[in-house]
């Protein structure tokens, strides 16, 4: 092609940064900041505002370590958003070709089996085995599992627990089974806007085909994308926790076993930071007969990020000198907790390394909420 | 009849993009133009005599001006004509500046355009009517709401000129935020030392009557002649009486928050709010009164049987008119809400305050008599955070409150007065040290060893015992976590939370910000756009103390030029009712946001019928009546539909 024909498909929109005034509110919350010293979203804008090509998202490693936590996003007090320009300039790397190995293999993946897991398409319902479970076909609730808990085995405890607690409190519910494809989150936060368009197109289809009235997720990821990189989706949208607690309002569910340990709540950042959902959880777990619920200092608005998110999971910070997961398992050990509840498939899985990594398994475990309702729903 | 059309150039800004010599040829085919000319600057004394000698020498009877915005200089022409013998309503001007050479780039189209304005104010000029204007007396009193600084000054030069003054207060004394302060910048004076002595004139001066405690409800009538209702909140107590001995106050078992002291210590439930309060006389908490309540309590009343016997549980709400010629707005500010920004934590720790409740701490009247003691300690650490609420689209707050910058410099000067080892910082995004004296004195505080660093901080969390401030020093680039044992959150201010309802009761506008709005932002900034009410102080926009009582002295000065005139003119432009086509079906009088209209009945042959008429002292021409009516009977001087509908003919037409 010849060259004066090549046009960009990726432009920045340096105008959104216009009415930044390098505060440096953004970094001053930025958790990543706290673990890398070489990642300032506030230096990244201003960089943007000065150059005028693209280009300037070249050579800079450090953007694959924002983990979209949207902490910069919800304290800019100009109302710019520092985390969406990051997420566009890899964008501008993935036009270019200039993407780490790892999360290559990641959008491979999803290319070709729909899920950032590399797994084969047909053992997504492996871990409904033993359960029974109608296809959406046959209800009106969606549920929607999502790709990590549907194929990573530690994480299926969570939706069997989730299908369990659903059968008893009376809700008529199904899965899509093997036509489920990613919800795209992590795959536009990588900056594949490409890859992340054909998933939203192919859920989209999947949701028109069948009555659906409600639908529940597993992840707050998908739940952040159904909300809002969905428009044109018409259906109500809710996490898990805000369902259960619906049924324990309701009185259609109730806890009769006891869980007598010291637990803390975890905010996943694409529940609370990005979606304001706090109360629902905490609720629930306030609920459970024996359990002595004690707040994280850093919670809910201040809630410190995992890292899991943004893509983050498949790939580790540049530069980093800790995990702000490790610091996060750090303060429920100061804080004396024997468990940190949360209700994120990533946070589950970054938490628990963290509790692997400072050897703290005896003291300490990371648990689903859903794991901890089966305990006492019986 | 005989037109005479004068053209501006307004220097090039007409001129460059309108052919005004074309324009000026054209006028003079226009129908009835007697003379049609063009002027380099037709509001110059010179451009003014040019309208004036045609008026005599050719006997001109409507004048037409095409130029800048009436809103400019439709007043500077009026008076020009009217000093040439002609009815001041005989002028119609075509505004061929902001609505045609500024806002258009074509020279050719903008000619064009302006021959279409001109040709349309042209037609309608043929149909102007002379109209005189009304005289009316003015009621030679004021009202002054709010009773914080700017409302006393105001309220003390309207009296001290010799006329009546009614001040209004909601709170049981006057002060406002003022008398809560410690000291104030630059200067170091001690707040209540300056004020109290002005509190104390209101309460004594011969020509004021405060209404503490009370709450103007309604407000009639117009510039001249307003009527407000005042509705007086029982104290249940006796002001005549009341000698502030304080004995109920010792008897009193009931302890609530002292909210003078924003709840940073407890009052009794009868109370006055501070020593120096004006009027000198106790009050009774309705909330909390335990024989309000419950009736089972009467220690105050009995103590106070044996002095002056002033308490009075009988008292009831009341409501007093008062008649005033002028008002005066001076309602003033709350603070910034600052839980509404969860991530400094406000709401979780005790050690992180806002810059008002650190007033009340350095104060030596307040709950720890002056001294910085928080959870029974003295900081070691104190950080600053400024911009709490301000600049913030975030919460709708996009405005510099102009007061934090240095009120922080002071509040970190006084914890370095009292608090010599302690360390200091202040995180700012940018130091606005603009005032006189103002710079020179966030040098002194630098000097003085307390640190500024650049940068917004993102959080305050606990780590231990201690808080930790979490931010980008920007001019490092690097994040920092401060640790600190006091967090003084530099809370910006907000309009009343009353402001609405004052905005609604006399109808004034407010700008985006939500602070009142002035007639105009440079040339009219302490009137409102409301004939007769003027604005002082932080109802209009975040001020200082020097820059609200600058305010409040001009507010009181342009509140009396109609009290010492004893006239004001009411303007011409009403609407009217042609009652035989009236149909009284009362549209325009729901429509009309003056109460300008009613329905009259008046008698038809042997029926009765109703039909509309216009107070024409209370319209204010704003013309809704005239469009909401359906029979066309209800109709704006100067702005009929006959006339109207000439100007929309004339716009239709092409034009070489």
């Amino acid at each position: 092609m010849p060259e004066e024909e090549w046009k960009r498909l990726v432009t920045i929109g340096r105008e959104r940064l216009f009415p930044c005034i390098q505060c440096g509110k953004c970094t001053g919350g930025c958790p990543i900041a706290l673990v890398c010293k070489t990642f300032n979203v506030r230096r990244i804008l201003n960089e943007v505002l000065y150059t005028e090509g693209e280009e300037v998202a070249h050579n800079k490693d450090y953007l694959w370590n924002c983990s979209a936590c949207g902490t910069c996003m919800s304290r800019c007090p100009k109302g710019v958003d520092p985390m969406e320009m990051v997420l566009t300039l890899r964008s501008v790397l993935v036009e270019d070709g200039e993407i780490p190995a790892k999360v290559r293999d990641v959008l491979k993946s999803i290319d070709v089996r729909k899920n950032p897991w590399g797994m084969g398409k047909d053992s997504r319902t492996d871990w409904t085995r033993g359960l029974e479970v109608k296809n959406i076909a046959d209800a009106e609730v969606l549920y929607y599992v999502c790709c990590t808990p549907a194929f990573d085995q530690r994480l299926q405890k969570v939706p069997r627990a989730i299908v369990k607690a659903f059968n008893k409190g009376g809700v008529n519910f199904g899965i899509l089974g093997l036509e489920e494809v990613c919800c795209g989150n992590e795959i536009k936060r990588l900056g594949d806007l490409w890859n992340f368009e054909a998933l939203r197109e192919k859920n989209l289809e999947n949701f028109k085909k069948y009555p659906i009235k409600q639908i529940v997720v597993t992840s707050p990821h998908c739940y952040n994308s159904f909300i809002h990189d969905y428009p044109g989706l018409d259906v109500e949208v809710k996490h898990y926790t805000q369902k259960i607690d619906e049924l324990l309002t309701e009185g259609r569910l109730a806890f009769t076993g006891e869980f007598t340990k010291k637990v803390a709540f975890h905010d996943p950042c694409f529940l609370g930071k990005h979606n304001q959902v706090f109360d629902e959880p905490r609720r629930i777990l306030q609920r459970v007969p024996g359990l002595n619920y004690v707040e994280f200092d850093r919670c809910r608005e201040r809630s410190l990020c995992c890292e899991g998110g943004g893509g983050r999971m498949w790939i580790e910070a540049f530069d980093a000198k800790d995990r702000t997961a490790n610091l996060r398992v750090r303060e429920a050990i100061d804080l004396g907790v024997e468990v940190i509840a949360t209700s994120c498939p990533f946070c589950l899985l970054t938490l628990e390394d963290a509790i692997k990594i400072g050897r703290y398994e005896e003291r300490l475990k990371v648990m689903d909420i859903m794991e901890i309702i089966d305990l006492v729903l019986n | 009849m005989k037109l005479g059309v004068y053209i501006c150039h307004c220097g090039v800004n007409i001129k460059a993009n309108v052919n005004v010599a074309k324009l000026t040829k054209f006028a003079e085919q226009l129908p009835r133009v007697r003379v049609a000319r063009d002027y380099l600057y037709m509001c110059s004394e010179p451009g003014q005599q040019l309208i004036k000698k045609d008026i005599e020498e050719h006997g001109l009877d409507r004048v037409v001006v095409a130029a800048c915005s009436p809103r400019m200089h439709e007043i500077t022409f009026r008076k020009a004509l009217r000093s040439a013998g002609l009815n001041p309503h005989c002028l119609e001007i075509a505004n061929i500046r902001e609505q045609c050479s500024w806002v258009h780039e074509d020279r050719m189209k903008a000619t064009q355009k302006a021959q279409k304005l001109l040709a349309a104010a042209v037609s309608k000029a043929a149909l102007l009517e002379p109209l005189e204007e009304k005289e009316v007396e003015v009621t030679p009193a004021a009202l002054v709401v709010g009773g914080g600084i700017a409302g006393i000054q105001a309220a003390l030069d309207i009296a001290d000129t010799g006329y009546k003054v009614y001040l209004v207060e909601k709170e049981p004394s006057i002060g406002g935020h003022m008398i809560q302060l410690d000291k104030t910048f630059p200067t170091l004076d001690c707040s209540a030392c300056i004020l109290t002595p002005k509190m104390a004139d209101v309460g004594n001066h011969p020509n004021i009557e405060l209404f503490s405690y009370s709450e103007v409800v309604a407000v009639k009538g117009f510039v001249g002649n307003f009527e407000v209702t005042i509705k007086k909140k029982p104290r249940y107590i006796d002001e005549t009486k009341c000698n502030a001995c304080g004995q109920c106050a010792q008897y009193c078992s009931i302890e609530v928050p002292d909210s003078f002291n924003l709840n940073l210590s407890k009052r009794k439930c009868i109370y006055i709010p501070f020593p120096q309060s004006v009027p000198a006389c106790y009050v009774i908490d309705p909330d909390h009164c335990r024989y309000l309540l419950t009736r089972d309590c009467t220690q105050c009343l009995e103590v106070c049987k044996q002095g002056t016997n002033a308490i009075d549980f009988t008292q009831k709400e009341e409501l007093v008119e008062v008649k005033v010629g002028t008002i005066v707005i001076a309602t003033g500010y709350d603070l910034f809400d600052v839980t509404t920004k969860p991530e400094y934590g406000y709401h979780l720790y005790d050690n992180v305050i806002t810059g008002l409740e650190f007033e009340r701490l350095s104060n030596a009247s307040g709950p720890t008599t002056g001294e910085i003691i928080i959870n029974g300690k003295k900081p070691k650490d104190v950080v600053f955070i400024q911009c709490v609420g301000s600049r913030d689209k975030t919460v709708g707050n996009e405005y510099c409150s102009r007061v934090c910058c240095m009120y922080t410099a002071k509040q970190a000067h006084l914890v370095r007065e009292k608090l010599p080892q302690a360390t200091i910082t202040v995180f700012y995004m940018d130091v606005r040290a603009f005032g006189k004296g103002f710079e020179e004195f966030y040098d002194r505080v630098k000097q003085e060893g307390v640190k500024y660093r650049r940068g917004n901080p993102s959080e305050v969390y606990r780590r231990g015992d201690r808080l930790v401030v979490k931010a980008e020093d920007t001019l490092q680039g690097e994040l920092v976590e401060v640790e600190a044992d006091l967090v003084v959150l530099a809370s910006g201010i907000i309009p009343n939370k009353q402001t609405a309802q004052i905005a609604s009761l006399l109808k004034l506008s407010q700008s985006p910000d939500r602070f009142l709005l002035e007639a105009h932002p440079k040339l009219r900034p302490v009137d409102s756009a409301s004939d007769g009410i003027f604005l002082a102080g932080c109802c209009q926009g975040p001020k200082d103390i020097p820059d609200s009582v600058a305010q409040a002295s001009a507010a009181a000065a342009k509140s009396l030029i109609p009290l010492s005139t004893g006239k004001v003119i009411i303007q011409a432009l009403t609407s009217f009712v042609q009652e035989s086509d009236c149909r009284g079906c009362g549209f325009c009088v729901e429509a009309c946001p003056f109460d300008a209209i009613e329905l009259r009945e008046v008698k038809r042959g042997r029926r009765v019928l109703e039909v509309a008429s216009v107070n024409e002292v209370l319209c204010k021409g704003c013309g809704v009546c005239a469009s909401v009516c359906l029979s066309g009977a209800i109709q704006q001087k100067s702005f009929a539909d006959r006339q109207i509908l000439s100007m929309v003919a004339a716009l239709g037409e092409e034009y070489a």
